[in-house]
């Protein structure tokens, strides 16, 4: 087996391993529910009988292994299991599957994060680089300075700032060119979906493209201060060649790291803008659920974001291995 | 900071007294004069700002012209007289409730940083010292729970938890300490193989010892460094919390969830809702400038 496949293999082992102990860790927070939750679920006026079902109904007088054991091979089937939201009649309520609350929200989220990442990484990437090739210029400085302030800033401030500037004097708010509510559905045309999310997508862009291009500035500094830059540049190769022949691919491995890293990072930013923006996505599903204690669909929410900051980190290591082998034998 | 930051130069001393002959050291006070009459403009931008808020939240009660959760006048009184920047959807001043929203918002953040910084700390300079299955053990632990963000990680604990204050400071401390423990186990280890690591431990010194008088004045100016960064950080996810509801619960005045609360007058093109967010995010700021400085100065580098 040839080295490259046996650690990619092993990182993604590795990878398994910790998303098995983060499903563990997720479910193990309803062990430390509180003594009266059933009655806090059920309101104060739910007799014994009706918690004893409660508690039934979750499963909750089986030992927890068993329960792990049932709760994960449903996941693994997609079954998420059933939201606590129409539970509160017990019996007399329609029961909501998670998946059927999950699932649309998630195919929204994935579409605010797929736009967001065509526009912000090649943006970042381009900006980055500029900066790195013109360091200490004034384009530099500023640059900087700018994306120094867009860090530390909170998302909702940005949000608000566009919406102000952009949305604010189209008072009639359902009208173009942009919205400040991103109300979509999925029945709506392509570009329509697009038009309404621009605001939050250009809110994700302003955030990450700040984090992105500074790592990748960072990276490509590291780089060219590298002997083997050095020694090319004393050649006497063109500047041309030394960026497309000799840094370039010795730069994918930091880049891939520097992009997986900001989209695990759009994965949290992204619950945020949401809420902002009233944006049907998974991550205002999930406030929603913490708000009104809605375990089961909250556990599934948070599984799903760390399985996906999990992979994002993991593609990662895998992309910095394939393409510079040195990584193979760490020192 | 810079109390911290002397402690450290004191305990380095006995590490390298003796090698050689070195020229007589600055005092503390000369050299922090000299630090700061060559700090940049952004930095001097940042510790006024700090020093700003510093002033407010500690005299709010003074500085403020009506209480905390007094109702003083109609819902959305407009900027002016007599409410400098009008009234929220209760009619409470608002400008009072940004003075207090200070002094709690601030404190609440400060008073978490220190929890995390005491629990990572603790426990990143115990793996140091303790290499072998305390160290192992501790390390893989904290790895999984990095594998959670920590935004989503927090929002299940405090969905099982429910908002308190009290929950909401040890739920961030706990979660914000696996950065520090990290950090802190990280350079430490650096410390923990030194000569005079090794010979307090023959003399027999208690652990307790060695963590705090060996190996913590030398690792403190990455950590003040630190403080600064996950200050930043716990600042912002408390008023991420406190904005999506769930952080800080009302009456208790917090620029989160005042942004929340007045966040529709937006809407109405009023910039209202921009003065909590915007407090938040100058904080911010001026914290990342000057730790962006002090970093800069202590790692020595000339970018």
């Amino acid at each position: 087996m040839s080295p490259i496949l046996k650690t990619v293999l092993q990182r993604l082992g590795l990878g398994l391993i910790t998303l098995f102990a983060v499903s563990i860790i997720i479910f193990a927070t309803i062990e430390m529910l509180p003594g009266d939750f059933a009655k806090a679920i059920l309101g104060q006026s739910a007799t014994p009988d009706t918690v004893a079902a409660f508690q039934k109904r979750l499963g909750l007088d089986r030992p927890p292994v068993e329960r792990y054991l049932n709760w994960i091979g449903g996941v693994a089937q997609g079954d998420f299991g059933v939201s606590f939201a129409g539970l509160g009649g017990l019996g007399g309520g329609q029961e909501t599957t998670v998946v059927s609350l999950v699932a649309p929200r998630l195919a929204n989220t994935l579409f605010l994060a797929g736009l967001t990442a065509i526009v912000a990484v090649p943006l970042a990437l381009i900006l980055g680089m500029l900066a790195a090739l013109y360091r200490n210029s004034f384009y530099d400085r500023i640059v900087n300075m700018v994306t120094l302030t867009s860090i530390s800033v909170p998302e909702f401030f940005v949000a608000y700032i566009l919406m102000l500037l952009l949305a604010v004097p189209h008072v009639v708010f359902d009208s173009p060119p942009f919205y400040a509510l991103a109300k979509i559905n999925f029945d709506m045309p392509f570009t329509e979906r697009v038009m309404r999310s621009a605001l939050p997508v250009m809110t994700l862009v302003l955030v990450i493209v700040a984090h992105m291009m500074r790592m990748t500035r960072a990276a490509i500094i590291n780089l060219l201060s590298s002997p083997f830059i050095e020694m090319a540049r004393l050649k006497g190769v063109s500047p041309r060649r030394i960026i497309y022949r000799h840094a370039l691919p010795n730069a994918w491995a930091p880049i891939a790291t520097v992009i997986a890293l900001n989209l695990a990072y759009l994965v949290v930013g992204v619950v945020v803008v949401e809420v902002v923006f009233v944006y049907p996505g998974i991550g205002q599903l999930m406030v929603d659920a913490v708000s009104s204690r809605n375990i089961p669909v909250v556990q599934a929410c948070a599984l799903i974001f760390a399985a996906t900051y999990i992979l994002l980190n993991l593609i990662a290591d895998i992309v910095s291995i394939v393409t510079n082998p040195r990584l193979l034998h760490p020192r | 900071m810079t109390l911290l930051q002397d402690n450290s130069r004191e305990g380095a001393m006995p590490a390298v007294a003796g090698t050689t002959a070195l020229p007589p050291r600055r005092s503390w006070r000369e050299s922090l004069l000299r630090d700061m009459k060559h700090a940049p403009l952004s930095a001097w931008f940042g510790m006024a700002v700090i020093a700003a808020y510093v002033v407010v939240a500690v005299f709010a009660p003074l500085l403020a012209p009506y209480a905390e959760n007094e109702l003083v006048g109609a819902q959305y009184e407009p900027w002016g007289d007599p409410f400098f920047f009008g009234t929220d959807q209760l009619g409470r001043d608002l400008l009072s409730r940004l003075i207090y929203g200070a002094r709690n918002t601030i404190g609440i953040a400060l008073m978490t940083t220190a929890l995390s910084f005491t629990i990572g700390g603790m426990l990143g300079m115990l793996a140091a010292v303790l290499p072998g299955w305390v160290d192992q053990s501790l390390s893989r632990f904290v790895d999984v729970l990095m594998a959670i963000p920590q935004l989503i990680f927090a929002l299940v604990l405090l969905s099982i938890f429910g908002s308190s204050i009290i929950n909401l400071i040890l739920i961030i401390a706990v979660l914000d300490s696996t950065r520090v423990f990290r950090l802190t186990r990280a350079v430490a280890l650096n410390i923990a193989v030194l000569d005079f690591v090794e010979a307090a431990k023959l003399q027999g010194e208690k652990l307790t010892w060695i963590m705090i008088r060996e190996i913590l004045p030398n690792i403190l100016p990455p950590l003040v460094a630190e403080f600064g960064l996950r200050f930043c950080f716990v600042f912002l996810t408390i008023s991420a919390l406190s904005f999506l509801g769930l952080g800080i619960q009302p009456p208790t005045a917090d620029w989160g969830s005042m942004l929340r609360e007045n966040s529709t007058l937006i809407n109405y093109g009023d910039v209202t809702p921009l003065l909590p967010a915007g407090a938040i995010a100058l904080l911010t700021v001026a914290v990342n400038f000057v730790v962006d400085w002090f970093l800069h100065k202590t790692s020595g580098l000339k970018d």
